[in-house]
């Protein structure tokens, strides 16, 4: 492990062309911040096409990883080129010409778009996600489209239907899912951001589990346009950076309206980097007892405690508070998410795009064999479990039953935020586990998610940051649920800690 | 059929609204267009598409919802009715379940049976929904294939379910078709049944006459004209009940009607009924209507026809039959008191509008709007024969001419022709002077009690004066002449 250099100054020093090419100082820009990549840019100390070729080097060398599953050069290229040339007609965006890697869940035009699955295998969108499109238009250049669990299904990334991606500290472990593509990007520096989607944690599991920073907002805060749908009414992008900060910058470029997005919620546009030097000298930490509870190994809970340690030392206020159903997140997240994806699914059919059966006998058989041949066995189950909880005689006592005790938790957070202005918590019981360690047991992966579900069932914005390592070096990370639309403060308050400690600067060791 | 049964009757249709777009979608709804030409991302069901809800859909539901004096839901709530098939882009069709935007309302109409009296029937609706359309399956094209046709799909459907209470198959029909006529009405449909934009489901069932508990119901679904929901219905109660005077049993099912054979045929048995897996979806927040909105829609409402009946018959005086016949649509209406109001005799009117001219748009097969005949000049022709101008024969004869374009002005047409009906007395007892004496054996037939020949008379002197002759001055000048 090596510590980068911790000040913009020293990165962008002496850096040139000449020495990039020699390798010498490639790592630096690598492991610069956004505002310091854009200032970089500014200065005209680097190029957005220099950029881009630097990172497009590193995820070819570091192909191993399996965390691209489309990268096109020369597509990534002419972005860079129109984002110089923006620049040089005198533009100045803070993002423009900064590259950024997009999870394959997001439509693309310009890269194929699978969700990490077979039936959409070679699938070209004729449109962008609002989220790509936002970015693009802020100037950010597209790296490539990043592995993730199938349809968004998954909590170790081990159900991509193109391969496992590895975890950049510890090739042996799990990157995290579903976004465990973007998690291992960012951590490898093979991009500087990475959008991600999280539906039950699949933004916040896999940044702890792979030591970045990972950001889900309100729900209804990032369009829902052009993101393929798991469950609609969980499903929330948000980003994978090394900071807090950085995400911030992006934020402000991501999130907005969209009148594509029924679900979109019409607010003005907000500046998400206005909090970042929050006086935390008063703030009420809330500390959930439930998520201290058995089943919390003791390195999580001690690195955890450690954070919220040094939350007090920055003046902040632990205060006990309770979300006594958080427990019963599980069983509801699997009964409602599934129950949507069962029907967000069905479009999958053979009829209209992505794979068709080969040998079929009539219509409904094609249908039937493109869905056994072109889903993998997890989105099968969900959409077993989905179509069974919604089936006539079973609604009330599943479906019903779940968006009831759904609307309880997220009335609990709502006690809660009465006596905090923000929860804290482990975001998963324990580091990274080891490929094949859980993928036999469904239940076992399910519960993975215990502590990141009851945020996603309530909406509220919630983030990841690294707080410490356990053991065998994988990384544990501090999870911030703040309430809806309080987006700023979150961020300012992971930034606080994140002045004061550089567990979210380190890199893994080789990259 | 026989009368120890009663028929039970409860129709389901499907009103294609005429938004400009589509309800979740902005692809064009126009019919006839180049297959997939109308299909954009959302209708197509391409990853990552979301449905945003046409208002415009929403405001022909309300408007159709406070014309049945229904209740407007302040809240209702769009379902996911899931199932597959190859014209179903997303494997669900998006529609309103538990909670429809317009609930309850009636519909009253007049029935004329074909063995009774006419009479008014009053129906209450169950509910309407909003719902999209799905798209069309193409086999007859494609050899060994199916094409699918996606311009269809996403096109906005207001589902209107009334309670089983009509009893007879001309109930159903009267229903059906005063539903018709008020959806075109209101503009919220434009009631073309060849193009689908207008068809019906009828649930049939039948039980014994004076019976409480309802027999069991057959639906039958492809009812695309007025006279095969008519056909369809008698066939299935006849197939009923034949059924089970002949020990049997009707079994709950979806019969399809063939026009060709007038037969239905099964289509599924309720054991194969799909399980659709109904849940609120969650693309779409819950559709809220505030009572503003509400009020603001009545306000731009037209009159309604129910209203605009009893007006006609207090305003102008006629039965409530030619009221109920004037207002069949909105354009005739209008037309009607276009007319009415510039002449003093309105029954008049009535009776050109829906005799002469009702027969001449039958023929033509054109609606009212596209009448050759100007309200003005109709109006100027009745002013004429009321005034003695011009007789009704003549009348009769000018309206062709007005018809087919010949002409334009009633009046100049009058002058040009010489049209003018000829109420000078003395003229006439010339010319009734000259036909006696020139029919002396008519004459002697008349007088020796022969009534019918005195019409011969008539005949001849009108002959003579080319029409014009006032029938009444004619016919008294004759008689007085004849005694």
């Amino acid at each position: 492990m090596r510590r980068p250099n911790a000040t913009a100054c020293s990165l962008c020093r002496g850096w040139s062309n000449e020495r990039a090419r020699e390798g010498g100082a490639v790592s630096e820009l690598a492991h610069a911040t956004l505002a310091q990549l854009g200032g970089m840019l500014d200065r005209r100390k680097v190029s957005a096409v220099e950029l881009a070729t630097h990172f497009l080097e590193r995820i070819g060398r570091h192909r191993d990883l399996n965390a691209f599953l489309d990268v096109r050069p020369e597509q990534t290229l002419a972005q860079a080129r129109a984002a110089d040339a923006r620049r040089a007609r005198g533009e100045a965006s803070a993002l423009l010409g900064v590259p950024i890697a997009h999870k394959d869940v997001f439509v693309t035009r310009d890269w194929h778009t699978t969700a990490s699955s077979r039936i959409l295998e070679g699938y070209q969108s004729p449109f962008d996600a609002t989220v790509v499109q936002a970015l693009a238009q802020a100037g950010m250049v597209c790296l490539g489209k990043l592995n993730c669990d199938e349809f968004a299904m998954g909590s170790s990334n081990e159900n991509s239907a193109y391969g496992n991606v590895l975890n950049p500290w510890d090739r042996g472990a799990v990157p995290g899912g579903s976004s465990g593509g973007s998690a291992a990007a960012v951590a490898a520096r093979l991009a500087p951001i990475a959008t991600a989607t999280d539906t039950g944690g699949s933004i916040r599991e896999p940044a702890a589990f792979s030591g970045v920073t990972g950001t889900k907002p309100t729900y209804g805060r990032p369009s829902r346009w052009g993101m393929i749908a798991f469950a609609s009414s969980l499903d929330t992008a948000g980003l994978l950076t090394v900071s807090a900060q950085d995400c911030a910058l992006a934020f402000n470029a991501m999130l907005g309206f969209d009148p594509k997005d029924s679900t979109s919620v019409d607010r003005p546009r907000e500046d998400y980097t206005r909090s970042l030097e929050i006086d935390l000298r008063g703030l009420r930490i809330g500390v959930p007892t439930e998520f201290f509870a058995a089943g919390l190994e003791a390195e999580v809970e001690a690195a955890v405690r450690a954070a919220l340690r040094q939350y007090e030392a920055l003046g902040a206020q632990l205060v006990d508070v309770s979300l006594p159903n958080a427990a019963l997140g599980i069983p509801v997240y699997y009964v409602v998410a599934s129950a949507e994806a069962s029907s967000n699914l069905s479009r999958f059919d053979g009829v209209r795009y992505g794979l068709r059966a080969k040998q079929y006998d009539d219509l409904l058989d094609m249908m039937r064999k493109t869905r056994a041949q072109g889903f993998g066995a997890e989105v099968k189950r969900r959409v077993l479990i989905g179509t069974y909880v919604l089936s006539h005689g079973y609604y009330d006592a599943y479906f019903l039953q779940a968006s009831r005790v759904r609307r309880i938790i997220a009335e609990e957070f709502q006690r809660a935020f009465s006596r905090c202005d923000l929860i804290a918590g482990p975001v998963t019981s324990g580091v990274a586990f080891g490929f094949g360690e859980k993928s036999a047991d469904p239940v076992a992966m399910y519960l993975a998610d215990l502590y990141t579900v009851p945020s996603s069932l309530a909406g509220i914005p919630a983030m990841s940051i690294p707080c410490g390592f356990g053991r065998g070096n994988r990384p544990i990370g501090l999870q911030l649920m703040a309430n809806h639309f309080d987006e700023a403060r979150l961020l300012g308050v992971a930034h606080r800690y994140q002045c004061v400690t550089d567990w979210h600067a380190r890199v893994p060791a080789g990259f | 059929m026989s009368s120890a049964w009663e028929s039970v009757i409860g129709l389901e249709t499907h009103a294609q609204l005429l938004t400009v777009s589509k309800i979740f979608s902005g692809a064009a709804t126009a019919f006839g267009a180049a297959a997939n030409t109308q299909a954009s991302v959302v209708d197509l069901a391409l990853p990552g598409v979301l449905p945003v809800l046409n208002v415009g859909a929403v405001e022909c539901a309300i408007r159709f919802g406070i014309a049945v004096g229904a209740t407007i839901a302040p809240r209702s709530i769009f379902a996911r009715k899931n199932y597959f098939y190859p014209d179903l882009p997303k494997g669900y069709q998006i529609s309103q379940y538990e909670i429809p935007v317009v609930q309850g309302g009636t519909l009253s109409f007049p029935v004329a049976p074909r063995d009774g009296e006419p009479y008014f029937k009053t129906v209450r609706l169950t509910r309407a929904h909003l719902e999209e359309d799905a798209g069309k399956s193409l086999h007859e094209d494609y050899q060994g294939m199916s094409g699918i046709d996606l311009n269809r799909a996403g096109t906005p459907l207001l589902e209107i379910v009334s309670e089983p209470e009509m009893r007879s198959s001309a109930e159903a029909v009267a229903y059906a078709r005063t539903l018709h006529a008020l959806v075109m009405w209101l503009a919220v449909c434009d009631g073309n049944m060849q193009e689908g934009s207008f068809r019906c489901d009828a649930n049939v069932s039948v039980r014994p006459a004076g019976a409480q508990a309802f027999g069991t119901r057959v639906e039958i679904k492809n009812l695309n004209s007025f006279r095969f929901l008519q056909q369809a219905i008698e066939h299935e109660i006849r197939r009923q009940i034949e059924l089970i005077e002949d020990g049997g049993r009707v079994v709950q099912e979806t019969r399809l009607y063939d026009p060709d054979r007038d037969q239905t045929r099964s289509m599924r048995s309720k054991e194969d009924a799909a399980d659709y897996r109904y849940f609120p979806d969650p693309d779409l927040l819950p559709l809220e209507v505030s009572p503003q909105w509400i009020e603001r829609i009545r306000a731009q409402l037209p009159e309604l026809p129910g209203a605009m009946r009893e007006r006609l018959t207090r305003e102008y005086g006629l039965p409530a039959q030619d009221a109920a016949a004037l207002t069949a649509s909105r354009a005739l209406a209008q037309y009607f008191e276009q007319v009415a109001q510039a002449v003093t005799d309105k029954k008049a009117a009535a009776n050109w509008i829906m005799g002469e001219v009702s027969a001449a748009l039958n023929a033509d097969d054109i609606s009212v709007e596209q009448c050759p005949v100007p309200a003005r000049e109709l109006a100027t022709l009745i002013a004429r024969v009321g005034d003695g101008t011009i007789n009704l024969k003549t009348a009769k004869d000018l309206f062709a001419v007005l018809w087919a374009r010949e002409a334009n002005s009633v009046d100049a047409v009058i002058e040009a022709r010489g049209l003018k009906q000829i109420s000078d007395t003395a003229a006439i007892e010339r010319i009734v002077d000259e036909v006696l004496a020139a029919n002396p054996a008519v004459v002697a037939e008349f007088r020796g009690g022969k009534e019918k020949a005195l019409q011969a008379l008539v005949g001849q002197a009108m002959k003579a004066t080319r029409g014009k002759a006032n029938p009444q001055q004619l016919n008294e000048v004759l008689r007085r002449k004849l005694a």
